[in-house]
């Protein structure tokens, strides 16, 4: 028994990637019910087919939507747990789910509004625990200051440099330049990124990612129905998500080994996701690798097997993550740290765009897409979609 | 830039500083850091050491487990300087350096590290236990140089 090609993505929609704040006077699930809407009308299905949602990081309210929407009646209604890292995954838990005979039309989705509380700062939004007690006391506050111990490490382990860091940004920046939906458009050169205020040694500003609010859905059913829906299918070919002991709790306890200290925590994920689909990274045309931060694109490659451990650095130098010319074109919407944030789902949008060959940024005889979800505190997860 | 500048600066506005929040499994190293002591858990079982610490040995799952005072020595294992201040709690103390810490006894923690020039913070660098007192009187273990 296996969800390998047993489902397909055959809709997706968005909202516009706002600045963070933008999207006011809309309420979130005002948000995520546009969404979701644009997500069912792509596939060429009503609302009322919808019978499922599939969610990660807490997820929305079914009813309510079910209640704004017009879904009549909803059979699978689940999460993966943990906070950023299950973007990905949400389509292998929608799989499994319709594959178990479950639900027939399962919509993965996923918003933010950073209203209330940034998500940088999100630690304060917390009450004061026992556990977060052993660092909310000595200002680690957010994702930043947590993963630039990490990447200090990597650049100690392994002679990683910001000029590294930096082309990620500017590879991801150039692609925003052409992309319609993206918000960050301003050239960046390697004297704009090394001249921007340090915010977390070594993390620049450029070395994070945008604060957006906005929503993105995706629709999935069996690979059966997708052949006779609107838009050419994304067969989705391998979904996985959880994640080693050893990087565990990630940034609230940071004890990892350094085999996975210095990484993205997803080296276990990686290995299931390619052995369910049958093939390795040099199968994978295009790459959405979650770009909370520029360090972790360079360790998710690393944990994905397109380079060998702590050899990130060099292969990004190489140019090998570019639109132009690269042997693995990484975040060509300008993922979040210049198209849009939303929480990792912008990546499995673009995904779906290049399998389908209607990307802003098309990427050549695409047949195989890998989606990553958020390097954090387990689940982390990740996706294989097949034209 | 900041490397030029003085070491972390103390005077974060105390009141506004998030205190610990003590509970079963950590009051024992909440109150040794009382006593300017710095505690750790040992396995009697396996004799393995753990941190945070927990009601049972993460390692065996036998136990007992036994409170010891770390001697206090330690090296940086990673760090980095925060040169923008989340909250106005620690507006005043920006730039400030954080790292996590190896004990010589084999447990990690995470600390700001205080009196030491941001320029000679590195991987490696060996530091000792101190302790910063917070607006509640419950005093926080930090880093500083090696006397």
């Amino acid at each position: 028994m296996t969800i390998r090609d047993r489902t397909a993505i055959v809709g997706i929609g968005s909202t516009p990637y706002y600045k963070r704040g933008q999207s006011a006077p809309q309420t979130m699930i005002e948000l995520v019910g546009k969404a979701v809407l644009a997500a069912v009308e792509d596939a060429g299905l009503k609302i009322s087919d919808v019978d499922g949602f599939a969610y990660f990081g807490g997820g929305f309210d079914t009813p309510a939507l079910m209640e704004t929407l017009g879904i009549p009646e909803v059979r699978y209604s689940a999460g993966l747990t943990g906070t950023g890292g299950g973007s990905a995954g949400t389509v292998g838990l929608a799989a499994s789910a319709i594959v178990g005979g479950m639900a027939k039309v399962v919509v993965c989705v996923g918003g933010l509004q950073q209203v209330a509380q940034r998500y940088g700062t999100f630690t304060l939004g917390y009450e004061p625990t026992a556990e977060n007690s052993f660092f909310l006391s000595a200002g680690l506050v957010g994702p930043g200051h947590m993963f630039a111990l990490l990447a200090r490490r990597h650049m100690h382990l392994y002679g990683t440099t910001r000029e590294h860091f930096a082309e990620v940004a500017i590879s991801t920046r150039l692609n925003a330049q052409t992309h319609p939906d993206a918000t960050m458009k301003k050239p960046m050169t390697l004297q704009d990124y090394m001249a921007a205020p340090m915010l977390a040694d070594p993390h620049c500003l450029y070395d994070f990612c945008m604060e957006s609010d906005g929503a993105v859905a995706a629709v999935v059913t069996s690979a059966e129905r997708a052949r006779d829906l609107r838009q050419p299918p994304a067969y989705v070919l391998a979904s996985a998500h959880g994640g080693a002991r050893e990087w565990g709790r990630a940034l609230y306890w940071m004890n990892m080994p350094d085999e996975v200290f210095a990484s993205s925590g997803h080296a276990a994920v990686a290995r299931r996701l390619y052995e369910m689909a049958g093939v390795t990274a040099a199968d994978i045309d295009v790459a959405q690798l979650y770009d909370h931060f520029t360090s972790q694109v360079i360790m998710q490659l690393e944990d994905y097997g397109f380079c060998k451990p702590g050899e990130g650095g060099p292969f990004v130098a190489s140019g090998a993550i570019r639109f132009d010319g690269g042997s693995i074109p990484v975040n060509t919407d300008g993922g979040q740290l210049s198209g849009g944030y939303i929480w990792g789902m912008t990546h499995v949008r673009e995904a779906v765009e290049q399998i389908r060959g209607t990307a802003a940024n098309q990427v050549r005889n695409v047949e195989l897409a890998l989606v990553s979800g958020g390097p954090s505190s387990l689940p982390v997860s990740g996706l294989i979609l097949r034209k | 830039m900041s490397e030029e500048k003085q070491s972390s600066k103390k005077d974060v506005s105390a009141s506004e500083r998030p205190v610990p929040v003590p509970n079963a499994d950590s009051r024992p190293y909440w109150d040794a850091a009382n006593h300017k002591s710095l505690a750790y858990q040992r396995c009697d079982a396996c004799g393995q050491v753990q941190f945070p610490p927990r009601g049972h040995c993460v390692h065996c799952h036998r136990g007992p487990l036994r409170w010891e005072t770390s001697a206090g020595r330690g090296e940086i294992h990673a760090f980095t300087v925060i040169h923008r201040a989340p909250t106005p709690a620690f507006r005043a103390a920006v730039p400030y350096a954080m790292a996590l810490v190896d004990f010589s006894e084999g447990f990690r923690l995470l600390l700001n590290v205080q009196g030491v020039a941001l320029a000679d913070l590195r991987i490696g660098l060996p530091v000792q236990v101190t302790f910063e007192e917070l607006s509640n009187g419950q005093w926080l273990p930090q880093a500083g140089p090696v006397s």
